[in-house]
């Protein structure tokens, strides 16, 4: 009996260990964002390559800098680009740069809940700006009135929410807020998570929403995949080019392809405010961070694998988790970039 | 302790003989050293915790210096950074969690030790220690969905109306903000209070009560002046165990404070906290000195809890001297 467990024993190990040296264990990190998406992708991709097993930890998106930087997982991920200092730093550590991959593309929607309200609201830049420095107090404040005719808006005061947590969602918006007020962009600046002037923080996109939903005359922002899933209202947002968009997958792909003729080699980018009458003015690229070089040749071509797959086939998973999907031209960008990885 | 009990049914017939009891010895002194390192490791822990805690936030230590304490700006994206709002908040809440939870706990603590019948008194403390076990994101939960509605259209407005001349009650009540984070916390550190202090009560001696009913007082004379003050450190300590966990609780009260930096007299403002602070921002730290920034809140954090337990401490050797002094007298 004890000779037959022993036998089975090492059959199992010798069956472990093959197992063990076949798949391809490769570990990233980072932003939150983009999670749902990352984890389908993955998992797809190992079922086409079983050899190959890609770990994801939404740890969040300085997480990610942090550890890729420090060599302790393969990739990154994060919903900002890294700054210049942070490219330097893992220039330094590395000997080598670092590579940015945008994947999918996201947005931030304006929402709120104003009592005998019940109209899709307007809302330009400049008012947005004045909500969120405690200018603009009242909601029938000129600023917003005159987008909204035929609204009646009440003399109350704005309650102003925004994130608690640092988040790139809060990068996103108020790097929006940076280029259409100057007075944001020396006051306030862009970041995971500013100084705000005003307002309550709520923990996560739910903490805003019930924030907002709990408090009368309120306004709050939160990414549209998560507006879209939990069938949160939210306002329109005047473009660059002054009209009204709504936020959808369309009208966020929209505003990366007008900024994608001017795209840098780098695609360290921010499509806030982006050109074009189709447009949504508050997107974001979301990237994978990749370093250039890898001493590991098996893990270097499992990654340029997964990108290229992820570029075509993985597109098509986008849109139903309400994803924006990558514009041509920054997808045919990207092919031609991923041949530096070495 | 596992070797020494192990060794004792051995000893059953006394055989007196040396070697046997050279090796119980043995045993004891294993047992002892086993235990010994058990206990410092609690030491060691807490030491290591402080290094760490002070070895990563030497940044924000060299370029804020105490002003660290002092400035109540806190802009990651200009990397300036102070913790008084922080402090400010994890103070009050933790003020006003024990103002309402330390007379309600005690009470009950009371009824269900002395005046309740046995059968009563046991299944409450069975709901109680339910409460105690549930996951403080549950009272956050709660917090939001009832307290901070009920904050808005009743609480604040009858408080206002009543006491509304006091700079404590005054401003807007969003709902969220010092006086809910309290009142969340009152309801979570409630069941420590009632549950340490009921099996301090019970295991107050039967004589001390018997004698004082033999002297002709009434049964709550000889609960209030006799039962309590001799349990008194105990109750105590109850209220200190309660008093650190309010301190420290992250979730909950990240949920319901409103998590706004900024110093204010009004209870409906809304504040911050240590705890809530470092659980917000933490992961999506960007720079290194917002992440260490946070970390030397951290620190802030176990001073302030060791401070504040160091003064439970001498409050309690001070108050069972003066209890035994007029006990003496």
């Amino acid at each position: 009996m004890k000779r037959i467990a022993g036998i089975l024993l090492v059959v199992l190990g010798a069956a472990a260990g093959v197992l063990w040296a076949d798949a391809l264990s490769i570990n990233g990190a980072g932003a939150t964002f983009p999670n749902p998406i990352y984890t389908k992708w993955f998992d797809e991709y190992h079922k086409k390559n079983p050899n190959i097993q890609i770990n994801y930890q939404s740890i969040g998106s300085g997480g990610g800098i942090k550890q890729v930087t420090e060599g302790t997982v393969d990739f990154g991920a994060s919903d900002g680009p890294m700054n210049d200092e942070q490219l330097k730093a893992y220039q330094d550590k590395h000997g080598s740069p670092i590579l940015h991959f945008p994947t999918v593309l996201g947005a931030v929607v304006p929402t709120y809940n104003i009592p005998g309200v019940n109209a899709t609201l307007n809302f330009s830049g400049e008012a947005l700006a004045g909500i969120y420095l405690g200018k603009v107090t009242k909601w029938n404040d000129p600023l917003i009135a005159d987008a909204n005719k035929g609204v009646k808006l009440p003399s109350e005061d704005i309650v102003v929410v925004h994130r608690a947590d640092g988040s790139g969602t809060s990068y996103c918006f108020t790097d929006y807020l940076s280029k259409v007020s100057e007075e944001w962009k020396t006051k306030v600046g862009k970041g995971t998570s500013p100084n705000w002037p005003v307002g309550l923080g709520g923990k996560g996109n739910e903490g805003v929403t019930g924030t907002v939903k709990n408090t009368p005359n309120s306004i709050g922002y939160v990414e549209l995949i998560y507006a879209e899933a939990n069938k949160i209202p939210y306002g329109n947002v005047k473009n660059a080019d002054g009209v009204f968009m709504k936020a959808s997958l369309a009208s966020v792909t929209a505003a990366a392809s007008g900024a994608a003729k001017d795209m840098p080699d780098d695609f360290r980018v921010s499509i806030t405010n982006a050109k074009g009458k189709e447009a949504y003015p508050i997107s974001t690229f979301t990237w994978l961070l990749i370093p250039e070089k890898f001493t590991d040749t098996a893990k270097r071509d499992a990654i340029k694998g997964f990108v290229t797959w992820m570029l075509g086939d993985g597109q098509n998973y986008t849109e139903a988790l309400s994803y924006a999907r990558l514009p041509k031209e920054v997808v045919a960008k990207e092919k031609k970039a991923l041949a530096e990885i070495q | 302790m596992a070797t020494a009990s192990a060794s004792l049914p051995g000893a059953g017939p006394v055989s007196g003989s040396r070697s046997f009891l050279s090796r119980l010895r043995d045993g004891d002194e294993i047992a002892r050293l086993i235990t010994f390192v058990f206990a410092a490791t609690v030491v060691l822990i807490s030491v290591l915790l402080v290094l760490e805690l002070w070895r990563d936030s030497a940044m924000p230590r060299h370029k804020f210096g105490f002003a660290f304490f002092r400035t109540t700006t806190w802009d990651p994206v200009d990397g300036d950074f102070g913790a008084l709002p922080f402090i400010y908040g994890t103070l009050v809440t933790a003020a006003v969690a024990l103002v309402i939870a330390v007379p309600l706990g005690i009470g009950a603590a009371i009824f269900l030790a002395e005046l309740a019948p046995p059968r009563v008194s046991d299944t409450l403390e069975f709901f109680i220690d339910l409460l105690a076990a549930v996951p403080s994101v549950i009272y956050g939960v709660l917090g939001i969905f009832i307290v901070v509605p009920l904050m808005r259209q009743f609480i604040a407005p009858s408080l206002k109306s009543i006491l509304g001349f006091l700079p404590l009650f005054k401003g807007p009540a969003y709902g969220v903000g010092f006086l809910t984070a309290g009142i969340v916390l009152a309801i979570m550190i409630i069941p420590y209070i009632i549950s340490v202090s009921r099996e301090v009560l019970l295991s107050v001696p039967r004589d001390q009560r018997e004698a004082a009913l033999a002297v002709g007082s009434t049964r709550w004379e000889s609960t209030w002046k006799v039962v309590v003050p001799f349990a008194r450190s105990g109750i105590m300590g109850s209220i200190f165990l309660a008093l650190a966990r309010s301190l420290g609780e992250t979730m909950a009260v990240a949920m319901v404070i409103g998590n706004d930096p900024k110093i204010s007299m009004s209870l409906f403002a809304p504040g911050y906290s240590i705890a809530a602070v470092i659980a917000n921002e933490l992961a999506e730290a960007t720079s290194e000195l917002h992440t260490q920034s946070l970390i030397e809140l951290g620190l802030v954090l176990f001073l302030l809890t060791f401070v504040l337990n160091g003064l439970a401490r001498i409050l309690i050797v001070v108050t069972s001297q003066r209890g035994a002094g007029r006990a003496r007298a």
